[in-house]
């Protein structure tokens, strides 16, 4: 089988499993609109404040259902004891973490579709002319969030405390990917054109590229045993 | 040979506490406070020293898998991480009576306080991990992404704000800084280095022996 072929097969089966168990997606569709829920209630009904943090408010959701919906990366494996499949299977083993990469970066970005989407519906964010720019930088933000969030799923998977070590090791290591992209959205949703953001989206791109190249160089270290 | 690095460290520091209080002049506006430069940058730059350290040894370890890299890894993250600790202390107590506040969200700051959660976590994970081996080499993946990490860090936070005085030491052209200052500043970066190096000495020979008495 080809590279990409056996990257698909991971990312096939885990939308199967996926597709039976729905286990995550709905779980993370109702913890998003909690998240709404709570974001109301504890800034206030003030709609203007509001509006003053929403870049930083959204960010937080796509954050926090991030570190959830991540976490669980290689749950299935463990749970199911089939750890030693993903070792078993033949050939680069970073096939494999494309592939959940692939499948995570999935995930995020239709939970973060629907949160955009009830962001809209509850706070009144109008994104009509703003989208594609919008788009754009939760796309790269995202690919940054995920493939960190991948490689360090796999490391805390075999660990005790891994619902806890997760987010710590992640977060401080996601600061730039956060920095740029609540600077870039918030001049997105001003009106403000893609220009003005360059070098924030630059150091997008830079930092995904970095993640991405580390994650696949590094990946079979930690798959190991 | 880690005890002549250990007094060449006393002796060093005694030296820079020498000229940091007897040859350096008095800072015309700062007055006296400013004297804690010489403890605070000395200990950044060591810092920065102790996780460049980290980055290499967890590619040789990964390249290699020499149980040697390793600790040394281990140790100088450890290091690293009280070094850090130092700079912010020492950063606070002299951004009180200049700045007027204890601390500030300024780009350096941050970067430096996202330094010290980042290998913070580090030795969590370290700490987390039963299997040593497994452990190692979990570590050593995370001190290449912390490592790689640094740049992006530091220009997030720039373009994010500051407020922090320029760099005065490490920035092209001649440094902006009196002679007699630079002078006492540089033998009290010597004397951090060896003080960094002795730690690192000492704590690698303490992680040797735990791994032997549990093997």
């Amino acid at each position: 089988m080809t590279y990409a072929r056996r990257a698909w097969a991971v990312v096939w089966k885990d939308l199967l499993v996926e597709r039976r168990s729905k286990e995550t997606l709905n779980a993370l569709f109702f913890f998003s609109l909690l998240l709404l829920f709570v974001f109301q209630f504890t800034l206030g009904p003030d709609r203007e404040r509001l509006a003053a943090v929403l870049p930083g408010l959204l960010w937080l959701g796509f954050i926090l259902s991030g570190l959830l919906g991540l976490g669980r990366t290689f749950l299935v494996e463990r749970e199911n004891d089939c750890w030693e499949g993903l070792l078993l299977a033949p050939g680069d083993k970073s096939a494999i973490y494309v592939g959940k990469l692939a499948g995570n970066l999935l995930l995020m970005l239709v939970v973060e579709a629907v949160l955009v989407a009830m962001f809209v519906v509850f706070f009144n964010v109008d994104v009509g002319g703003v989208w594609p720019g919008l788009a754009l930088v939760i796309v790269l933000g995202t690919i940054g969030f995920a493939a960190v969030g991948t490689l360090f799923a796999a490391m805390t998977a075999q660990v005790r405390a891994r619902e806890l070590l997760f987010p710590v090791l992640l977060l401080p290591v996601q600061v730039p990917i956060l920095l740029a992209t609540v600077k870039a959205t918030e001049a997105v949703l001003l009106g403000e054109p893609l220009a003005a953001v360059a070098d924030w989206l630059k150091l997008l791109v830079a930092a995904d590229l970095i993640y991405v190249v580390v994650g696949v160089l590094t990946f079979e270290f930690v798959l190991e045993g | 040979m880690t005890r002549v690095l250990g007094w060449l460290a006393v002796v060093a520091l005694l030296a820079g506490l020498a000229v940091g209080f007897g040859v350096a002049p008095r800072e015309v506006t700062q007055g006296n406070v400013q004297r804690i430069m010489y403890v605070h940058v000395p200990s950044v730059l060591v810092a920065y020293l102790a996780f460049a350290v980290v980055f290499v040894a967890s590619v040789a370890y990964l390249a290699r898998r020499a149980e040697a890299a390793d600790r040394i890894a281990h140790a100088s993250a450890e290091v690293g991480v009280l070094f850090t600790g130092i700079t912010i202390a020492t950063g606070s107590i002299w951004g009180k009576p200049t700045w007027g506040t204890w601390w500030t969200w300024d780009a350096r700051l941050t970067s430096v306080a996202i330094l010290f959660v980042m290998y913070l976590g580090y030795l969590l994970l370290r700490g987390m991990v039963e299997d040593r081996e497994r452990g190692a080499r979990y570590a050593a993946v995370l001190g290449i992404v912390a490592a790689l990490n640094v740049p992006l860090v530091h220009f997030s936070v720039v373009w994010w704000r500051t407020l922090h005085q320029p760099p005065s030491l490490l920035k092209p052209g001649t440094p902006t800084i009196a002679s007699a200052i630079l002078a006492a500043l540089l033998v009290n970066v010597l004397a951090h280095a060896l003080l960094y190096a002795y730690f690192l000495a000492k704590r690698v020979r303490i992680l040797r022996r735990e791994q032997e008495a549990s093997a």
